[in-house]
């Protein structure tokens, strides 16, 4: 990566850029080099773990068995619990695309009394912390008898669901040209066919991002699916962190190692598929990339 | 494809009016529009041109008067249900239809019958001349190119009225001439009724049978190119057909062979047009090309003396600015190049130097009080 | 405005916004007051039913759970230790990820690579990367191994388990956060006004400091608020990698306890609902500088 092109700023000069570098580029790249030492440290060393025995201390463990992996399995239901957590997590996608894409077509294309106020309603859940929320909404689920169901554990992931796909699809339908909604209607289009024919089509990459965000925070939204969940509907993350706080010191570290890494790959699984369809930078901002120079 | 069967006789808008939360983008548009005619909505930025075309496609609700169309009322209906063909500044294409699809989209809306759908799309390709780019993409196309698919999109329903929202404004300047020509051609060639909405009073005044100047959402003139050309009704309109020099003036003589008017910089003889009295505040239009610099044999009356400031080369002819006593400039033409810094002195024909009421209310009627002195315009 | 208004009220109202087409908005509106709004307010309902014990233990009747918030060190406590640990972290991000993004945009080889790395922390969640971190950085993780053997550290030091452990598990969730926004605001900047200051004879500081920075700054303040809300409700990783009696005992963690362990819930929906308080205080304060601050168009395409 030594061939970096900060050449924005010196567009003007023609010659390649020194790789005697200021003292500045080094205290980037060593931030930068810091964070990736951590990062990878604690993915290897988990990986490491959960396939390790024996493991005090040295550069690694003294024996390499696949056992833990076969333990999680049997001792916590993994199939169980990753067929909570894939569910829980498609079910969210689903509703909150339904619900929340055509709200995010009327903020983005209309204007009416009020519309502030129903945006500050939709941004709420999104900047008021989940425990704030969620402790009541628990509450109110427990009084009305939805205390550790699945349908407990969806509702509550909707709440900061919804929201998101409408804080994300709102920019991205505002770029959509809306004069080629009317030159569909001039054309003899009705709203459905609006809908089904012009804006679907185009509407389906902002929706496939939005879609692949929600998925990321359903399965990985610890905080409301713990206050809700048994174990019976205990998503992956909440499964873990059980595993890491039971009673007696938590289950052995490799246990729990094995467990993290299934969990990894199941994210990774979902990030995979989803760096298919969008940009990593449009998964946190709707900003067009960088122009080409 | 075969000459479209009109639609209609006479479509009649009275009392067109578009508010936006109290404030009027549109008001009072009477127009009656007949089979096969070009009429151009003319105006700046801003003046209601636009909204009143929307209002007329139905993508936006009129809140006064009503649209007719041979006495049936066709301002309830929703857009897709009268039947009007439309061609929008952007284009509008949908970009994830190939241009077959695009142009196919109408018909198939309309239920047409697949092998018909097919022949009409291809007859109105052939027309727009893109046969090569039938399977294209949009955004695989250039403006000129793109604008004619919106063109074939519009025409290919065989609409009884076609609305063009500024159809040539994002196309360069050669471009725009061919496209014009190319427009005339097809309306003249199909006889659609058809419906220009332009900032650009060349273009408008090139293409269209009528034109309807509008000036802040109100109807100033309405009449054929040579009318609007050689006799507007109100300084606004003279300034956007071209009447560059625009002065204040006051009336100091009116009779019979016209009015005499004065300023700081010149006292000449020029021709009333409505409600200017003696004594009252004028504004004086005189075309460039109608100024001229007089020769040395001429010592008559009226020259407008001036200093050369500026002078542009404009093909056959030159452009010049010149600077008055007052510091007012004046736009002339001049075969000749004179030099910065010369002296000249200007005659224009009294028959071509308009003298408008300064004064007008929204309608673009004079003002009988002579009380806005401060309102003077671009 | 002379002609009489032929509209009938549906085209008044049409005038003003209002018609059919608002109902889209509905199935989104009834879901977040039903499932938000409605249990935010039964929530600060619950605030003023104390339990009994409550009561007893703090008197003030109705509003005894306020009472305890405020005058019991040890939750009022937690509301200081959650900012010590939001703050900074939220800051540190915000600050670090600055320089990055600016020497990162533009293109290159490996750029693609490079931010889907960095997006990689997002997906791992808290709970992994606090058990990696106890790992990695335990006593006898390969961080104390690494550091013993090249002498940097007689001993092991303590990385986790501390107010250091959050920090450290804050920074690799919310680093590539900030860094991923920050990109996104610098990408809407458009190129050509730092050319301009360039042709003006601004040096490379000045640049940054008179041009971009004044841009930016709007983009900064909304990157430090989304990355606070991160680092504000911190709570897996409060307990698990931190000292969850100490120095990391967090409002989030006070409100679970409550929640979960004395089954007390009005004095949980007390502690939560004075989360959210401090929260939207901080917040606002930020916006309030961030109005002072340019706001319109940055000339890019952003």
């Amino acid at each position: 990566m030594a061939t970096v092109d900060t050449a924005a700023t010196e567009a003007a000069a023609p010659q390649r850029r020194r790789l005697v570098a200021r003292p500045s580029t080094w205290v980037v790249w060593a931030l930068v080099a810091a964070f990736f030492i951590f990062l990878i440290g604690i993915l290897v060393s988990v990986l490491v773990d959960s396939f390790g025995r024996r493991w005090f201390g040295g550069w690694l463990p003294e024996e390499f068995t696949a056992d833990w992996y076969a333990e999680a399995w049997d001792r916590f239901n993994m199939t169980h619990v990753i067929g909570v957590t894939v569910g829980v997590g498609v079910t969210v996608v689903v509703i909150s695309v339904l619900i929340g894409v055509p709200a995010a077509y009327l903020l983005a294309r209309r204007n009416f009394p009020g519309k502030q106020l129903i945006t500050l309603l939709f941004l709420l859940p999104i900047i008021i912390p989940p425990i704030t929320y969620g402790i009541p909404l628990a509450t109110v689920m427990y009084n009305v008898g939805l205390g550790r169901t699945l349908v407990a554990v969806v509702l509550v992931n909707l709440v900061p669901s919804v929201p998101f796909v409408i804080m994300t699809m709102t920019p991205f339908i505002e770029q959509i040209n809306p004069s080629i909604e009317s030159a569909a209607r001039m054309c003899g289009a009705r709203m459905k066919d609006v809908f089904l024919r012009i804006l679907g089509p185009l509407l389906v990459p902002g929706i496939l991002a939005a879609a692949i965000l929600v998925l990321v925070r359903t399965v990985g939204m610890f905080e409301l699916t713990f206050l809700v969940s048994g174990p019976p509907t205990d998503t992956l993350v909440v499964a873990i962190y059980r595993a890491m706080t039971a009673a007696g010191g938590g289950e052995a570290r490799s246990l729990i190692s094995a467990m993290a890494v299934v969990y990894t790959v199941t994210m990774l699984i979902i990030l995979i598929v989803a760096l298919r369809f969008v940009n990593p930078t449009q998964l946190v901002a709707r900003v067009p990339e960088t122009r080409d120079d | 494809m075969a000459t479209t069967p009109h639609a209609f006789e006479t479509l009649k808008l009275t009392g067109l009016g578009r508010s936006f939360g109290g404030h009027a983008a549109l008001a009072g548009l009477d127009l009656t529009i007949r089979a096969g005619e070009f009429i151009a909505l003319l105006g700046p930025s801003g003046c209601g041109k636009s909204t009143a075309l929307n209002c007329l496609a139905g993508l936006l609700p009129l809140t006064h008067g009503t649209i007719t169309m041979d006495e049936k009322r066709i301002d309830t209906l929703s857009p897709e249900q009268r039947g009007f063909g439309m061609v929008f500044q952007n284009y509008a294409l949908f970009p994830h239809m190939s241009v077959e699809r695009n142009i196919a989209f109408g018909l198939q809306m309309r239920k047409v019958s697949r092998s018909e759908t097919k022949r009409r799309v291809t007859e109105a390709i052939a027309l727009v001349k893109l046969e090569a780019h039938a399977k294209k993409l949009p955004g695989q196309l250039s403006g000129g190119q793109q604008q004619r698919v919106a063109i074939a999109r519009a025409i290919v329903l065989e609409p009884s009225l076609v609305l063009m929202d500024e159809p040539l404004s994002n196309l360069d300047a050669k471009l725009r001439l061919d496209m014009r020509t190319e427009i005339r051609r097809l309306h003249q060639s199909l006889g659609l009724t058809t419906i220009y909405v332009t900032h650009d009073q060349e273009e408008a005044l090139s293409m269209a049978d009528r034109l309807v100047v509008l000036r802040e959402g109100r109807v100033q003139q309405v009449g054929t190119p040579e009318e609007l050309h050689t006799a507007p009704v109100n300084w606004h309109v003279a300034d956007f057909m071209g009447y560059r020099n625009l002065l204040d003036v006051t009336v100091t003589e009116s009779g019979a062979e016209g009015v005499l008017v004065s300023n700081e910089d010149l006292h000449i003889r020029g021709t009333a047009v409505g409600g200017v009295t003696p004594g009252g505040a004028a504004r004086l239009a005189i075309r460039p090309e109608d100024l001229r610099i007089a020769s040395s044999e001429d010592t008559g009356d009226g020259l407008i003396v001036a200093e050369v400031a500026v002078v542009e080369y404009h093909g056959r002819e030159f452009s010049v600015g010149a600077t008055a006593k007052s510091g007012t400039t004046l736009y002339v033409r001049s075969e000749l190049a004179p030099q910065p810094g010369d002296k000249v002195r200007l005659r224009v024909d009294p028959a071509r130097a308009l003298v408008f009421a300064a004064d007008l209310d929204a309608a673009g009627e004079p003002v009988a009080q002579t009380a806005l002195a401060g309102e003077a315009a671009t | 405005m002379s002609a009489r208004s032929t509209a009938g009220l549906r085209h008044r109202l049409a005038e003003r916004g209002i018609d059919r087409g608002l109902l889209m908005l509905l199935p989104a509106v009834a879901f977040t007051v039903a499932l938000f709004i409605y249990p935010f307010l039964y929530g600060i309902g619950l605030t003023v039913q104390p339990t009994a014990g409550m009561q007893e233990k703090w008197g003030g009747g109705i509003w005894a759970n306020y009472i305890a918030f405020f005058s019991d060190p040890f939750v009022f406590d937690s509301v200081w230790i959650t900012l010590r640990l939001a703050l900074p972290a939220a800051l540190f991000n915000v600050l670090a990820a600055i320089p990055v993004a600016f020497k990162l945009r533009g293109k290159f080889r490996g750029k693609r690579l490079l931010t889907t790395l960095l997006v990689l922390p997002i997906t791992l969640g808290t709970v992994l990367t606090a058990q990696g971190l106890l790992i990695f950085a335990g006593r006898q993780g390969w961080l104390n191994t690494f550091l013993v053997q090249i002498g940097v550290l007689n001993e092991p030091a303590q990385f986790v388990n501390n107010y250091l452990g959050v920090f450290l598990s804050l920074v690799i969730s919310g680093f590539p956060f900030s860094f991923l926004l920050i990109s996104s605001y610098l990408s809407g900047i458009d190129p050509s006004l730092e050319a301009a200051a360039t042709t003006l004879g601004a040096s490379w500081f000045q640049r940054f400091r008179r041009i971009i920075l004044p841009l930016l700054a709007p983009g900064l303040a909304t990157t430090f608020i989304l990355t606070f809300v991160l680092a504000f409700s911190v709570f897996p990783s409060a307990r698990l990698v931190g000292d969850p009696t100490g120095s990391t005992r967090v409002m989030a963690l006070m409100a679970y306890r409550s929640f979960g362990e004395q089954i007390d819930y009005p004095m949980a929906s007390t502690i939560a609902i004075m989360m959210g308080v401090v929260e939207l205080i901080v917040i606002a304060i930020v916006m309030l500088w961030r109005t002072t601050l340019y706001r319109g168009s940055t000339g890019g395409k952003g």
